[in-house]
């Protein structure tokens, strides 16, 4: 067997376990590193190196964190007594492009699914309900998917908080959407959550 | 005329037919042929326009032709008042199945808003006879039909439901997590009640005063408990049934476990206390009923799949349901053995041939 071919093959085989690639895909990507060494194959594996050793959840609210806490629960500058619980950091990030919300966040990791065997404790559900006592939270705003787990999560955590203001992100017509190629579902969402012009 | 019909249906590799096609107009269309030869599998073709596992209940699957096992397509073209809609549904070898409408993917629910299905199977003869799953499942085609969305309340209900009884297998005692979900089945579970009495209302106010030399069935619904009805009444069912729940490890109260009741009005009985050709007849009575009912809530009757259903029925009855049919302008896909089954249709029918030759089944056109 040549050197360095089961590297290879181990790299190939991880690389196609990434979201939006296959055996294929893995190995067009791995040879493709190869032939641009210097620009991207070991500036890429630098890089992971470093977020290998230095990114982690941060401890405070789940979010990707460079260190313990994260950039945002270190930013005096953003609100304290606003909390917006999502379901992972891509939605944080969603929420984060808007520049809308100037608060904190709780990331809860998924949804609560018996089913598939996510709990409360698996979903930092405690973690946030301290949270609400010890920063003087005044508001959680649950931005939670709107599926049968993502309702029921909402609705468990919304069951536990009191002293709060608790709120869910509206459900209706997307900004340009058309009625036409709407659901029933959300159409109906829409219409219950109207209001006056 | 612009009644809801299939005018085009390909099959690709599905169950015994390897490739077949059938073009049809609005009249109802009866297909004979020997025993084996494809009939029944042509209806469930159709019954795969709408929502669900289609007439047989069967998963993706069963559906591909054997031996070669490559994966089955299903091509329609449906007219739906003025509106025409191509539909394609089928699974890849080993996949789930997936639909799509007009050239974009959508979900099987989807399908409930273009075409309303509704069919009798001669599995349905001891439909008053066996459990309540078989008729729950009956109306819940019927109510399909009026209310587009009670699929996704049924699927929302059942979901929230797996959620809830797996809690109870693993003795889970988490009061907020029970309350959490029992908000979602109570919710998903109302609209399901209020969707099936909207059903069971219209059916019956269609038989009143109907001509029809079939059967008046009069229809109550049961649910279970103290006929506990409404979100409210529903969340305290299931907060208080917890205990109950726990020591039975799933869930025992809801619409998961209502049923329907029929009693043969002119006589009192009832219907599972009918001889089986009046079983039959109550069952013809309420597909037919709710054609009419659809056609007097959408101007249009909906797609019937009647397989065998001469069966039981006598030469006077069975004239009487082809006028009927014909009379309500519904594409009826009928099956039978021989010809002379369908001798009262007449020309007022179109008619299809199916044999089977060389492992496959043959469709053709015949007069
Ligand atoms: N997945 C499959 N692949 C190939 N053949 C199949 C498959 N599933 C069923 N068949 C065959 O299809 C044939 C026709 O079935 P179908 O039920 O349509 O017959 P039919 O014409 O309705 O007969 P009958 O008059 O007895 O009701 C059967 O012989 C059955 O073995
Ligand atoms: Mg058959
Ligand atoms: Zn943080």
């Amino acid at each position: 067997m040549v050197d360095g071919t089961d590297d290879l093959t181990d790299l190939i085989a991880l690389m196609a376990k990434l979201p939006g690639l296959g055996p294929r895909s893995a190995r067009r990507a791995v040879l493709h590193l190869i032939k641009k060494r210097g620009q991207l194959l070991v500036p890429l594996a630098d890089a992971m190196q470093r977020v290998g050793a230095n990114v982690r959840e941060c401890l405070n609210c789940g979010n990707i964190a460079a260190g313990d806490i994260c950039n945002i629960c270190n930013d005096d500058r953003r609100a304290n007594g606003e909390i917006c619980v999502v379901e992972d950091v891509a939605d944080l990030w969603a929420m984060e492009r808007s520049q809308q919300f100037k608060g904190r966040y709780h990331v809860l990791g998924g949804t609560l699914s018996a089913l598939d065997a996510v709990g409360p404790e698996d979903l930092r559900i405690p973690r946030l309900l301290d949270r609400v006592t010890s920063e003087n939270v005044t508001e959680v705003i649950l931005a939670l998917g709107a599926t049968i787990d993502g309702h029921t999560t909402a609705h468990y955590i919304a069951d536990q908080l009191t002293g709060v203001t608790v709120t869910s992100l509206a459900q209706g017509v997307p900004v340009g959407g058309e009625l036409d190629y709407l659901d029933d579902g959300t159409i109906t969402a829409a219409l219950r959550a109207r209001r006056a012009l | 005329m612009t009644g809801l019909r299939v005018t085009r249906l390909q099959l690709s590799h599905f169950r015994s037919h390897k490739r077949a096609e059938v073009a049809a107009d609005t009249r109802p269309i009866a297909i004979f042929g020997p025993n084996g030869a494809g009939k029944t599998n042509l209806l469930e073709a159709v019954s795969l326009l709408s929502p669900g596992r289609g007439l047989r209940r069967a998963g993706a699957e069963d559906l591909v032709r054997r031996p070669e096992a490559l994966g089955w397509r299903i091509f329609a073209d449906v007219t739906a008042g003025r509106q025409t809609h191509e539909i394609v549904t089928g699974a890849e070898a080993g996949q789930s199945r997936s639909v799509q409408l007009d050239g974009k993917t959508v979900t099987q629910t989807a399908l409930a808003n273009v075409l309303r299905v509704l069919w009798l199977v001669p599995a349905m003869d001891r439909l008053w006879i066996e459990g309540a799953e078989g008729r729950r499942r009956f109306l819940d085609r019927a109510t399909l039909s009026f209310v587009p969305g009670h699929a996704e309340a049924a699927l929302r209900y059942d979901k929230a439901m797996r959620e809830r009884n797996r809690l109870l297998k693993d003795m889970v005692r988490d009061a907020h997590w029970y309350a959490a979900l029992e908000g979602r089945m109570a919710e998903a579970g109302a609209q399901v009640q209020a969707n099936r009495a909207a059903t069971v209302a219209a059916l019956m106010a269609a038989q009143q005063d109907a001509a029809t030399a079939f059967p008046t069935a009069t229809l109550s619904l049961i649910e279970g408990g103290d006929d506990v009805q409404g979100a409210d009444a529903l969340k305290e069912a299931f907060a208080a049934g917890r205990a109950r729940d726990l020591a039975a490890g799933r869930t025992l109260l809801g619409p998961h476990r209502t049923d329907l009741d029929a009693v043969f009005a002119d006589k009192g009985t009832l219907a599972r206390d009918c001889s089986t050709g009046e079983q039959k007849a109550l069952l013809i009575s309420l597909i037919l009923a709710n054609a009419r009912a659809l056609i007097a809530q959408d101007g249009q009757p909906p797609i019937l799949l009647l397989d065998e259903v001469a069966a039981h029925l006598d030469a006077a009855r069975r004239a009487a349901l082809y006028d009927e049919i014909c009379a309500l302008g519904a594409q009826a896909w009928m099956t039978g053995t021989e010809a002379q089954l369908f001798e009262a249709l007449g020309d007022r029918g179109q008619y299809l041939q199916v044999t089977e030759a060389d492992g496959a089944s043959a469709v053709e056109g015949a007069l």
